[in-house]
Order: C-alpha cells, then structure tokens, then sequence
C-alpha cells in the first residue's frame, strides 16, 4: 500500500471516529462506541460480509450472483441440520457444502447452458427455498425439539474469544466517557470482546481473498474471465474452469455465511437469511467489487442491525440520526470540494433535513433504523454509479470459440 | 413453419413438468410414500369443483404478477421488485377502500386506480434512478422491496392506518361490503370466482394487444432483441425504460388487489408478500407470452391448492415447492438450449431451401 | 526440426459450415522470415483459415506442418506451443487490468505462490525495447489508445515466444503514422527471424510491406505473387481477389440538380474527454449527388453519420430540405425522409432474432405500410417486406424467417430495400457492400444509381476506395475530423486518394 492511500485510510478512520464521538456525546450514548456493540456489530457483519465476499468472487469471474440468498439459506440449513446431529462444526461443514452445492447449480445454468444470469439466479433462490422448507418438515418435524419451520438445537457452539487483557482495560476507559479516547477504547475493546471464532475467519477469507485473486496466477486468470473472457480464451485460459471453480466458491462462502446465522441462533429456521444474501450483494456494489470496501459496507450494516436491535430507551435510532446526517455533511463538503457540487449540495441539504428531524423529535420508530442500510444503499448507487468500476464482463455470458 | 415453432416452443415446458415429476418420484419413494397414488390423489382432489375455483382464484393472482414482470423482461428490464409494488399498493389500496363509503361502481374503480399509481409510483423510483443515475434497475428493486416491507410495518403496526382487526391481527380498516369485489359461484355453489379474474383476462388480452398489434409494443420488444439496434432505429431507450417500469408497477398494484377485494377485505400483517417471486417465475415459465403464462399460472395454483390434499397421503406438501422449483430450474436451462437450436436449425432449413431454389431454377 | 523447413506449409485444407464452405482446397507456403500477405475480399475465407492455424477451429480435411513437423491444433495453446501468435483484429484487451497483466495472463511468472510482478516487468522491457515497441507496463489499458493496444497485442505473442505471427486487418483501426510505426515494427521483426501472417484487404499496404502475397477468393487459394520478382499492381491484384469480372460501380452522367437537400454547418463532435473527433465541418449535398468521405477509419466518419442521425451529442447546424433538424430526435429525422445504412449491420440494423417482416419495420414502424396511427399494420408490412424481397433480389424462402438465418449479402440486401423505402431524399448509408459477395455487391450499386438518378441525396461512406470513386460525384477527404482535401472522382486514382487520406499527398480538385 502506498503513502498516499494510507493517509486517506487515515483520514477516513480518524473522521468517522471523531463523528462517531460527537454523536455519542452530543446524544449522551454510550452504547454507540461501547465494545459490546462493537463485538455484536462485527457479528452481525459475518454474515452479510460472507456473503458480499461470495458475490465478489462470483462477479470477478464474470458470473452474477443473485442466487447469493438461495446459497445462503441452503448454508443455514445444512448448518442446522448437521448442527443438530454432530454439532457446530458439523453444521458448519454442512453449510459450506450445501452452500457449494448451490453455487454449482447456479454454475450449470449459467456457464454450461447460458441461461441469463439474473434469471438463473433468481430459479436458484426459488429452489432453495422450496427445497429446504420441505426438508424442514421431514427431517425436524418429529425430532425432538424441533418443529415444522425449525431443526432441533445445534449441539455444542463456535468458541468465542476475549483477550482480558487488552478488553478490560479498555473497556474501563470507555466507560469514562473522554471525548475521541474513551470511543476509540471502545471501538479496540469490541475487537477483542466476545469475538467468534468464524468472524476470525472470515477476516482471513476477506485477506486471504485480496491476496489470491490480486496476487496469485489463480487470481489473474480468474478475474480475466470476467473482464475479457475472449482474450483469455485465446491466451489458453480454461475460463469455463475459472467460471465454475469462482461460482462454486461463492457458493460455499454464502453457505459458510448461512451456518453461521444458524449457529448463532443455535438453530435452523425458515426465512432465518432474512435478504442477508441481496443485502451483501449491496455491500459488494458498495465496495466496488473489491474486499475491503464490501468489508466495511458489511460492518457499517451491522452496526446499524445491532444499534436497532440493542436499543433500549429509544435512544439509538435518534443517535444514528445524528451520525448519519454528519456523515453526509462531510461526504458533502468532499464532493463540494472536488468540483461535485451538485452532489454535494444534495448531501448537504438532506443531511439538514435530518439534523431538523434529530431536534425536532425525541423518539424514532425502530424502522429508520431498518431502512437505512438499503437507503444508504441506493444513496451510494445514485451517486457513485459512475466512479463503479465492475468486471466489464460481468453479467455477459461466455462461450467457447464465440466472439462477442 | 409457425407449427414447427409451436412445437419446439413445448418442448421446454413439458421437460420441466417431466423431470419434475421424476424428481418428486424419487424424493416420494425416499420417504416411503407411493408416487402414483400421491399424483392421483392430487389430480383428483384438483379436478374437484371446489379446488377448481381456488385454482382459478390463485392462478389471477399469479397471471397478474407474472404479467407485471413479463412486460420487463420483453425488454430486458428486470423488475425484481414487484413484492414491494403490490405490498404497498395494497395496503394503500385497502386503506382508501376501508375509508370509503361509496357505491362499487365508484369504490372498486377508485381503490384500482389508487393501487395501481401507488404500484406505478415505486417502481418510478427504481426506474429514475436507473435512467438518470444509471442504477441497475435488479439492485435498486431488491432494496426498494426492504424499504417498502418497512413502511408497511410502520404504517400498519404505528400509525392510525392500522387498526386491530378481527383475525387478531393488524392491518388496514376492514372494506365495508360496497367497497368488495366479490365474485361469482360459477362452478362450486359455496366459492365464488373473483371478480377480478374476469378482469384479469381482459388485461391479458389487452397486453397481448399491446406488445403485437401497436407501434409502443415493438418499440418495447425492438429493445428487447438489440438494444443498439432499438437507438439507430430511433427508439428513445430511456423514455421506454420509464414507461415500462410505470407500466410494470401499475400492474404489479394491482396483485394484491383480487385477494384483497374478493376475500381478505383488509391489508394485515398475515397478508402474502412473496406473489412477486412466484410471479417471475411464472413469466419465465410462460416465456412472457399471456397464453403461456396463463397456463403457468394454472399449473402453479394447481400445485398450491392441490399440495393442501397431501397431508391426507402423509407427505409434507412442500412437495410441490420442490416440483415448482425444479419445473423452473429445467424449464430456463431448456429454453436457452430449444432457442439456440432454434437458430442453427433455421439457418441449415434456409440454406437447404435455398440450394434446393438454385438447382431447380 | 529443419532449418530450411518452410515456416508454414498447409496442404489441401478444408472446411464446411452449415450451408457454407467456408475454406476448399486452401494451399499455402510461408518461408521463414518474411512477410507474408494473404489477401481476399471480406467472406473469402481468411479469417477461418486464420482460425484454424490458430487452432480456434479444426479443419475437416488437410494437412498443416509448422516449420517441418506435422501439427494438430485442438486450441489455441497447442498453437501457441507450437510458436504461433495471433494479434486479432478486434484486440482481445481486458481494458480494467494492466498492460502486464494482459501480457503475461495464460503464462505467468511465480516466485512461490505469487505473481513474480518485478521478473514479468524486466522480461516485458526487455522484449519491447528489442523490438522497438515502447509501452509503460504498469498502465492501466483503459487510458491506452489504439496504437498502444496494438502494440500491446504484438509483445503479448513475443512474450510467449512465437516466432510465427498472424495479424488480422491489422492496419484497419490504425490512423496513419501509426500504420507507418506498425510497419517500422515488422520490419524489425523480420530482422529478428520472425515470419509474419499479414491478412489484409486494403492492397497499397500489402504492396508496401509483403514479400509474398497469397490471394484466396471464394474460400480458395488462387495464387501467389513474390513481390521482389514479379511486379504487380494493386489492380492485377485486386482482379486476382474477385476473379476476372470485377464489376465497376461506375455512375454515369451528371444528375445532380439544384435543390440542396442537405446542407451541414460547423459540425462537431466531441469524446468523452473533450477531444473533437468531428471538428467543424461543413459540406451540403445537392438532390441527385452522391457525396463520398474518404478516410482512414477512426477520423471521425462513423461520428459524422451518428451526428447526422441524432445519435450522439454534437454541436453544429442542420439543415434538410430546409428545414433546421439539428434538434430533432433521430425518430423525426427518420420520418422527415432520411434513410441509414449503419456501419455495423447486426448490432445497429438488424434484430437478428426476429422475422425479416419485423425487421422490415425497424426504424420505419411509424410510417406507411408499417402502421397507421398507434397501431401496426401487420399485413402491409408483410406485404412490403414480400416486395423488397422481390425488388432487392434478397434470397430467403419464405419472409417469416429469423434475420439470423440469411446471409451477410442477403441480410446487407434486405436493409437497402428497407431504407430506400417511402421514397426517402437522403440516404447515409456506411459501407453499404461491405462483407457482401459480389454479385450482391453489383445489385446493391445499381439500387443506388437508379435512386441518384431519381434524384437522391447520398452520404456515402466505404472503406472500398474503389466503390467510394466510382459512385460519388464529389469526394471529400477526411483526416482527424477535419476536411483536408476534395477529389474529383472522375480522374483521381485509388492510390492518389489513399495518399491524400494519410494526410501525406494532395490530390487535383
């Protein structure tokens, strides 16, 4: 990484940091920056990271992947199934593989017979569904503890974490309420506090991702195949191999990502994905089909999931008003000083409009909360559409010794 | 020539239902049930003339959605969320037919109307942002389905809208009968047929007349086949999305509206939001021609209503979600493999016709 | 191996498509080191006999040897393998990765697990600056022009080793001094002991570059000439490419009347990036008067016609027939009485997988016999379609076949009659005979004559100079958006106006 992009990184860190702790003290919270939100933030963030990163291998080969939520609920099936019977990691095993299973359906649909990818995709999704509420009725209906919408709990659970020694510490400091030191204690602390085995995994997947697909052999001929597949065929490139092998991957990750919905509910349930699967295809747009920013799209998710589920007192959803109408006050005053100023007059404005609701109201309903990651979603996509760069062949079909 | 092309066009339908069928065979005999018997059972509850009117009652719901995402699709535009349209136009729909007290003849008209711009309305948006910021209409609609799932939530659980009903459940003020479109008990005596599947067909065949006897219908399916070729021949690309996202959203308002007036007479939290998948589906099924997605939606509502005979047979009847699944799965995988056929076999049928010409000649 | 050995020697190839036979008895001999053209017209069979050299297609029958030994390609890598590069003619770039990284993509250097980045870089560098082929490896492909990506293409084939390479229509998308560094290029190539494929249509650079010209016509090899010993002009060679009756399109007698019907002022159109590609022009074309453009493709035609036709943004004055359209949509400009002929006939004219009466109707669906108010008249477009079919010879057995399932010439045919139809006053028409066999070719010339005579205005673009020469009245010169000479078509020469497209010669008025 160069000098130039880590003092943006900084920037960026430093700025949300400090917004995050004029929200928190402006609106006497301690929940924003605690490292309870934090640790259930990052949980929360598994899930729809998973599947974000599942749609960037898929895409970077070329395929679309609306089937991400048909995989994901298959993953937690599996996981509640095998969860059940031989435990956790059992469960996880099984998701993976159910998962897999279902990108590979997706990979023959679309690759060997060249159904339209979307539409592929989207018969992925209704098989899924179907598929596992019927198995659901046969397999958990008369087990004990079971039901005919869910399986019987999942014997034993994925080791959390917590590092004492650096948690606590930190964790007193938050609770001092300093301006900056006390949230950025927070922030740290939430790291090493309760945190999942699988959410330590999958920020190696998220690394190990950026390394194999920009580093390795295996990566470049992948992501040829979703920028130019012709010239990779006439380089020798196998880009059906590719195809198949990223589209199947995808599906294995959104699987992983389904168990561990499963898992941390302890169980399998109908409809438990809840659009997790089309929600991290939003944070790889976000992202721009690249690990780190689908990263931080996912975090950002469910950090706004865990303020609403976690608030007590009404108190959040008025906070992330705040937070969100300054974020937009200083993406606006960006894209006002690069030259973007209609852009970022609208970002202004709307970030008043909230500031107006924020002091006009003293309760908000729990659903601003539920609609902001899809309206930051659409706010991303309506202003940032052009400085996207996706695969250039993502979405168009392949095949051997065809031009195009 | 056109019956050949008949012919090849059932091939793809008629592998589905086959290996669907196979497919459920298997899973039956797997838990030890009896295929033919469970086939028969429900075929023979299905031809009962109960069962035909709630086949007949479901399959206007599905024909309608699929409709609303079929006129997309015939120009590559995918309106993936018409769950969000006809949520909301239902439940605003409801909302206004719970308020009036007019005659039918005024209250079912309006109550459409106001459906069908609230419908119109939320796919205007996916439809904006995809022609002036260049959105892609399958994201933008998957998002505005959450947003409206949200709305419907808040509106119905914490605003005046929603109101307890009788089922124990919230939901918009129950329509007062003027406000109801019931329907006719044409073939069972105790079920009435909609009102609205008469009024469904009408709109089939208006959408048939449309995309093929009118200049906006090959303006529409001239996209569809070479959106390059649509601009040179001066169609104006972003004016067609609008006006088919509009129309796509009108219709998809009207979804929830034969079960809303012909039944339910409230939008509560129970009411169904997942028509707009079955609907894609279907479409896909019925190759976005009215005739075709008629008989898709027959064939779904049968698989509904007649799943409901399964218990008596001891088999779960998300059975026929799995037939319905794989009847998809196999039936897009086909098209694809009929269509490029297709085009390879006319091209050898021309060359051959065409040698044939010379050597005469 | 044997040093002596011919580079490449194919024997008796052949192959069939469905309905075609696309290469018969094809027989060709390429000494090592030397630059060898094969030419022929657009359809004679050269890209798929590049094809199968290339291991893309296999060949039902013959032999191909490379250097001695007897090769069967299954795909391209056995081709690669065997020391064969391919530079096509539409570049196979993937335009989000990096110049090395589409260079050393299908044989990458590791150091363990990784990408070895620094050796790709040094073995690139060093490649290029043997060859004279300077390129900055790092940049991003999608800021490159043209020249750039073709030399992209080249070390990609020399970085895999080839010592055997085919370029495809190599010069076509190249503007001139580009050409010329092309050139420069292979001729050191050529120093290094590597044999170049030429595969071309345009003569006067086969002339400049080959030292063997192989010409094939309808699917066959017809001859080869040395052009060390033999002397021979482009004209010998070009009645070589399409047998002796080469048809002239030749237009007689001055027809051109008064009335302006189109009339063009300070025309301009602008890139992405602010550079003009049309950089104000004007011209105006009479009733009757064919108006020719000649230029090296990517000087800016395409833009003029997408300008005229309200397809791209541009600034500029209009006038047809006297009225300003400058900003009509291309809808009004087609119902004012403006016909189009597109460059690329399946992506611009045709829907290929609709009947040819509904492709009858495409850019005419609202106007007589095709509607009538909102709705369509099916039958009368039925009914036309049956004439054009008729009057325009298109050779199909019935009108309800798919556009896809005729030929170029055929499908070429069925949009001529189409925008000649409803009398129009002007015609653009891009490379109007372009990939059409001859005999169509001849038809299509006379549709225009008559039309001319009957007092149509033409716009006429062609990359065919001798097309462009024997069918205009008046012919302008185009060269990086600008008008930069007139030609009379009565005395100029093919090779005076394809000096003066370079920018290079003047030519008499």
């Amino acid at each position: 990484m160069n000098i130039l992009k880590q003092r943006r990184m900084f920037m960026i860190a430093f700025s949300a940091i400090t917004i995050l702790s004029i929200t928190r003290t402006f609106t006497d919270n301690s929940d924003l920056t605690s490292a309870d939100t934090i640790s259930q933030a990052l949980g929360f963030a598994v899930p729809i990271g998973l599947a974000g990163l599942a749609g960037i291998w898929s895409e970077r080969a070329g395929v679309v992947n609306i089937g991400l939520e048909g995989m994901m609920v298959l993953g937690t099936f599996g996981a509640g199934w095998a969860g059940w019977q031989w435990g956790a990691w059992a469960g996880v095993l099984a998701g993976v593989l159910f998962g897999a299973l279902g990108g590979l359906l997706l990979a023959v649909a679309a690759i060997t017979f060249g159904v339209d990818q979307i539409i592929a995709g989207t018969a992925v999704n209704l098989l899924a569904v179907g598929l596992t509420k019927f198995l659901a009725i046969v397999l958990f209906t008369n087990a004990p503890g079971g039901g005919q919408a869910q399986s019987p709990p999942i014997k034993g659970s994925i080791p959390n974490i917590t590092v004492e020694a650096i948690a606590n510490p930190l964790i007193t400091l938050h609770d001092k309420g300093i301006f900056f030191i006390s949230d950025v204690a927070g922030l740290v602390a939430g790291l090493f506090y309760q945190l999942s085995l699988l959410s330590v995994i999958t920020f190696g997947l998220f690394a190990g991702t950026s390394y194999i697909l920009w580093k390795t052999r295996f990566g470049l001929r992948l992501r040829s195949a979703g920028e130019n597949p012709w010239a990779a065929d006439s380089l020798g490139v196998n880009v059906v191999k590719y195809k198949y092998l990223a589209v199947t991957f995808s599906g294995l990750l959104a699987g992983l990502g389904g168990a561990y919905l499963s898992i941390a509910s302890t169980i399998y349930r109908n409809g438990n994905t809840a659009g997790r699967g089309f929600i991290g295809l939003a944070t790889m747009i976000f992202g721009n089909w690249r690990p780190g920013g689908t990263g931080a799209g996912a975090i950002m998710f469910g950090y706004i999931d865990t303020l609403r589920l976690i608030d007590t007192g009404n108190k959040n959803v008025r906070g992330l008003i705040l937070l969100g109408a300054l974020v937009l006050f200083v993406i606006g005053a960006y894209l006002m000083r690069t030259g973007k100023r209609s852009t970022g007059t609208a970002f202004a404005i709307l970030g008043s409009v909230m500031i107006g609701a924020f002091l006009a109201a003293k309760n908000f309903p729990p659903e601003v909360a539920q609609v902001a990651p899809y309206i930051t979603t659409l706010l991303v996509l309506a202003t940032a559409s052009q400085n996207l760069r996706p695969p250039a062949a993502d979405g168009v079909p392949f095949r051997k010794g065809e031009g195009h | 020539m056109n019956l050949r092309r008949l012919g090849t066009s059932l091939i793809a339908p008629l592998l589905g239902v086959g290996i669907s069928i196979a497919v459920t065979s298997v899973i039956l005999i797997a838990i030890h049930a009896q295929p033919l018997a469970v086939f028969s059972s429900m075929i023979k509850y299905g031809a009962s003339a109960h069962a035909m009117t709630l086949i007949l009652n479901l399959a206007t719901t599905y024909f309608l959605s699929a409709l609303a995402v079929a006129i997309g699709f015939k120009m590559n535009l995918f309106n993936i969320g018409v769950n969000g349209q006809y949520t909301l136009g239902a439940m605003v729909g409801g909302a206004v037919a719970g308020s009036l007290h007019l005659p039918t003849i005024l209250s079912v008209p309006i109550t459409i109307a106001v459906a069908m711009i609230v419908g119109a309305g939320w796919a205007g948006i996916a439809a904006w942002l995809k022609v002036a910021r260049g959105v892609s209409e399958v994201i933008s609609t998957i998002m505005l389905n959450f947003i409206a799932t949200a709305i419907i939530s808040y509106t119905i659980v914490r605003t005046s809208v929603g109101h307890e009903t009788s089922l124990n459940v919230r939901g918009t003020a129950m329509i007062p009968e003027s406000g109801m479109l019931r329907g006719i008990p044409l073939l069972d005596p105790k079920t009435e047929i909609y009102g609205f599947f008469f009024i469904s067909i009408a709109i089939g065949i208006l959408y048939w007349f449309v995309l093929n006897r009118t200049r906006f219908g090959y303006d529409l399916r001239a996209t569809g086949h070479s959106a390059t070729a649509a601009r040179t021949s001066g169609i104006d690309a972003k004016r067609m999305t609008v006006i088919t996202m509009l129309i796509s959203g009108a219709l998809a308002g009207l979804v929830g509206l034969p079960y809303l007036l012909g039944d339910a007479g409230s939008y509560n939290l129970n009411f169904p939001t997942d028509w707009g998948f079955t609907g894609i589906a279907i479409a896909l099924l019925g190759r976005n021609n009215p005739i075709g997605i008629a008989v898709g939606a027959l064939l779904w509502a049968f698989l509904d209503v007649a799943s409901g005979q399964l218990i008596l047979e001891g088999v779960p009847r998300e059975i026929t979600t799995i037939m319905q699944g794989v009847i998809v799965i196999v039936v897009v995988m086909s098209y694809e493999i009929v269509r490029r056929n297709q085009v390879k076999s006319e091209q050898k049928n021309v060359a051959r016709a065409l040698e044939k010409q010379e050597v005469s000649a | 191996m044997n040093d002596s050995a011919l580079a490449v020697e194919l024997k008796g190839i052949w192959k069939r498509f469905p309905g075609v036979i696309a290469n018969s008895d094809i027989n060709l001999s390429i000494a090592p080191g030397t630059v060898h053209a094969i030419v022929g017209e657009n359809g004679a069979g050269k890209s798929t006999l590049m094809k199968i050299l290339y291991g893309m297609q296999k060949p039902d029958e013959g032999t191909i040897a490379i250097n001695g030994e007897f090769k069967e390609f299954e795909s391209p890598s056995d081709a690669i393998d065997a020391g064969i590069g391919m530079v096509h003619q539409h570049f196979m770039l993937a335009d989000n990765f990096t110049v090395l990284e589409n260079i050393i993509l299908g044989s990458e250097p590791r150091k363990g697990a990784k990408l070895d980045f620094d050796t790709a870089r040094n073995q690139i560098n060093s490649i290029a600056a043997e060859n004279g082929l300077a390129v900055d490896a790092d940049a991003l492909v999608a800021d490159l022009g043209v020249g750039d990506r073709q030399r992209i293409e080249i070390l990609k084939v020399l970085y895999r080793g080839a010592r055997i390479l085919i370029l495809d229509e190599p010069t076509a998308v190249l503007v001139p001094h580009e050409v010329d560094e092309l050139f420069n290029t292979l001729r050191d190539l050529k120093r290094e002991g590597i044999t170049i494929m030429f595969i071309s249509h345009k003569l006067d650079e086969v002339l400049a570059i080959a030292d063997e010209i192989t010409v094939i016509r309808q699917g066959t090899t017809v001859g080869s000439v040395d052009t060390k010993k033999q002397n021979i002009s482009a004209l010998e060679l070009a009645e070589m490419m399409v047998g002796s009756e080469l048809p002239t399109p030749e237009t007689r007698g001055n027809t051109i009347r008064e009335e302006v019907v189109l009339d063009v002022t300070n025309l301009s159109v602008h890139a992405a990036g602010g550079k003009a590609i049309v950089d104000d022009i004007s011209f105006s074309i009479r009733s009757g008067e064919i108006l020719g453009i000649a230029g090296v493709e990517g000087n800016g035609q395409a833009e003029i016609l997408d300008a005229l036709m309200g397809l791209v943004e541009n600034t500029g004055v209009v006038h047809f027939k006297g009225e300003d359209i400058s900003n009509q949509s291309t809808r009004s400009r087609r119902e004012l009485g403006i016909g189009f002929i597109p460059e690329d006939r399946h992506r611009q004219a045709l829907m290929l997988e609709a009947p040819l009466w509904e492709n009858r109707m495409l850019g005419h669906q609202t106007m007589a016999p095709n509607s009538k108010g909102f709705l369509l008249n099916i039958s009368g477009a039925k009914e036309d379609t049956q004439r054009i079919v008729r009057e325009y010879d298109v050779r199909t057995p019935s009108i309800d076949v798919l556009a896809s399932a005729l030929s170029g010439g055929n499908q070429q045919k069925l949009i001529v009659g189409r925008e000649m139809s409803g009398s129009p006053r002007l015609l653009i028409a891009a490379h109007p005979t372009r990939g059409v066999d001859v005999g169509a070719q001849a038809a299509i010339w006379d549709h225009l004559r008559n039309a001319r005579e009957a007092g149509l205005a033409v716009l006429l673009i062609s990359a065919d100079l001798d097309e462009l020469i024997g069918l205009s009245d008046t012919i302008k010169v185009l060269l990086r958006g600008q008008f930069v000479a007139d030609a009379n078509p009565a005395t100029v020469t093919p090779q005076e106006l394809g000096t003066a497209m370079t920018g290079a010669g003047k030519v008499s008025a």
